[in-house]
């Protein structure tokens, strides 16, 4: 059964098989779409032809690679320029609910608590679809009232940046709350003692302290809204971010530029989470 | 002096997450409710009406899409269990502990890349011209190559494969905090593995079930892209109707319609899953 008890071969085998199948399962979609990058080739599909640099640095008329390919790159800095904003505004704001529910109490705590988490559980297309409806209201409202066109209220960059903004902060709250709850409180008591005042004791004592939950859920908050496809889908204007750039091409027939752009993304990723495990390990140390 | 500043401390909390819940959340969910009992009459003319609800039980293609969807999500949520728990096992008590760290790594990894990236590393190798069909044929096995993307069986496959993080890594919490010596006793009773799996492991294991089936249930129902790319053109899922609605047809008021539909059935069968095991919302998101 475990470690511990003694275990037929047959039963270890057969778990063994099951696990690497498992994994080969789990990888080799990205291994495939890696490998394919990097062939001599029209077509993202064996046969080999050839190892090649092409789709990404090749500029030839039948050909474009990554580095060359306008819009694509285009796409890929509108989606590092939401992913920006999304990490500033959801950490800032997701920093205040961790103060708010672990250090405050308040009339209808629990209610406020439960529409803070309620974003987890919404999927993201209604998220999209809500906030889309609800702008546009508010801009029709805006026009027959006071005659103003409000260019926030249309589909365009800024909606992106508020519905990836809307449950993103959640999982900040979330993850900031939790080291929060490990602060030794008679820290502050000790601080205000000594005459520190409450905002010069959070600056010094409580947001050092957050420091390394903050980062980490900034670095998570930016991936999160770089890969966001479903709440983005209905939200995006005429500049489209990177997913929904890579959906219309893969949807409309596909080249290797896509495996290229795929590759960049799962080397830029992996290495990522990797510091991101790394830097975490060395905190808790 | 000192009740003054606490006050002043919880309103600079307190302002931007009501902004943020409020005029983010609240409102526009308020307002797809409204808007989907806002339908245009002959006179082109919006009036109040349950038509967009109507509508939606008249047409069998909308619920037929409703109903597969619901169904499909649950079976995904159900194969994605069977197929994460022995890992989670494996990697919590069977292999040696010196490797347990890195397969957890190497298990998390896929996730934090793109869904759109995963999504077409399986069309690639899946497709007619894909790189499991290229292999085949030259092995003799199949004549001529054979589409395997685009039908019921590989949209789940792909569904499952999607939401399997969300499942395994629960899983894998909560059997690290079951006891060996619970299983090593049943063992020395007499208890054959099943006893042990059906009496000791999963009734612990609950907790971390029932919190990874609500998040992979949620995105497996919220799903667009793995159905709509892998999926053909009989499995439509039903967010492909609410974009139809909204972008195609742009009959935004039977959207929210539909849109408010799948919430319903979201928090539905997500309240029912955590009454049945008596678990509550709050504590199952930690």
């Amino acid at each position: 059964m475990i470690r511990s008890l003694p275990n037929s071969k047959a039963y270890t085998l057969s778990f063994k098989i099951y696990v690497i199948l498992y994994f080969t399962f789990l990888f080799a979609p990205l291994l495939v779409t890696c490998v394919l990058a990097f062939n001599d080739s029209q077509f993202p599909s064996l046969p080999w032809k050839g190892f090649s640099l092409d789709w990404f640095i090749a500029d030839l008329p039948h050909r474009v690679g990554i580095f060359h390919d306008e819009i694509n790159l285009r796409s890929i800095w509108v989606s590092a320029q939401v992913a920006f904003f999304v990490t500033i505004l959801s950490t800032l704001v997701g920093t205040c609910g961790a103060f708010l529910f672990e250090q405050e109490s308040f009339r209808f705590k629990q209610v406020l608590y439960f529409l803070m988490i309620s974003p987890l559980v919404i999927p993201g297309v209604i998220l999209g679809i809500s906030l889309l409806l609800f702008s546009n209201t508010l801009g029709t409202f805006f026009e027959l009232r006071w005659n103003l066109d409000v260019a926030l209220f249309r589909p365009g960059f800024w909606l992106v940046v508020l519905g990836q903004f809307s449950f993103i902060t959640t999982l900040v709250t979330l993850v900031v709350s939790a080291r929060l709850k490990k602060f030794d409180r008679t820290l502050e008591e000790a601080a205000l003692n000594l005459g520190a005042s409450r905002s010069e004791v959070i600056w010094h004592i409580t947001l050092k302290f957050l420091r390394p939950a903050i980062i980490g859920s900034a670095a998570v908050a930016f991936l999160m809204s770089f890969e966001n496809f479903n709440t983005t889908l209905f939200l995006v204007g005429s500049e489209a971010t990177l997913p929904i750039n890579l959906y219309l091409q893969v949807r409309d027939g596909s080249t290797p530029v896509i495996n290229a752009i795929s590759f960049l993304l799962i080397v830029g990723t992996s290495t990522a989470a990797l510091l991101n495990l790394c830097f975490s390990k060395k905190q808790e140390q | 002096m000192k009740k003054h500043q606490i006050r002043w401390a919880l309103i600079c909390f307190i302002s931007p997450v009501l902004l943020w819940l409020f005029l983010l959340i609240v409102l526009p969910h308020m307002d797809l409710l409204r808007m989907s009992f806002r339908t245009e009459n002959d006179y082109g003319d919006m009036v109040w009406s349950l038509s967009n609800y109507l509508n939606f039980f008249e047409e069998p293609i909308y619920w037929l899409t409703f109903v597969r969807t619901a169904t499909y999500s649950v079976l995904v949520t159900f194969l994605t269990f069977v197929v994460a728990l022995p890992v989670a096992f494996y990697i919590t008590k069977v292999v040696h502990p010196r490797f347990q760290g890195f397969l957890s790594m190497l298990l998390l990894l896929p996730f934090w890349v793109s869904e759109l990236v995963r999504v077409y590393g399986w069309m690639i190798l899946l497709r007619e011209s894909g790189v499991l069909n290229h292999f085949l044929v030259k092995l003799g096995i199949l004549n001529q190559p054979v589409e395997m993307l685009y039908n019921d069986t590989t949209m789940i496959m792909g569904l499952v494969y999607t939401a399997m993080l969300f499942m395994a890594v629960p899983l894998i919490s909560v059997l690290e905090s079951l006891d060996n010596s619970l299983i090593e006793a049943a063992y020395d009773l007499g208890a054959n593995m099943w006893t042990i799996l059906l009496r000791i492991i999963i009734p612990h294991a609950m907790p971390g079930i029932v919190s990874g089936s609500i998040v992979v249930f949620m995105l497996t129902l919220g799903n667009y892209l793995t159905p709509n790319l892998m999926g053909g053109k009989s499995s439509l899922w039903f967010t492909e109707q609410i974009y139809n609605q909204f972008i195609a047809s742009f009959n935004w008021n039977q959207g929210a319609a539909f849109g408010f539909l799948l919430l319903v059935l979201s928090s539905a069968i997500i309240w029912a899953g955590l009454k049945l095991t008596r678990q509550k919302l709050t504590e199952v998101i930690k």
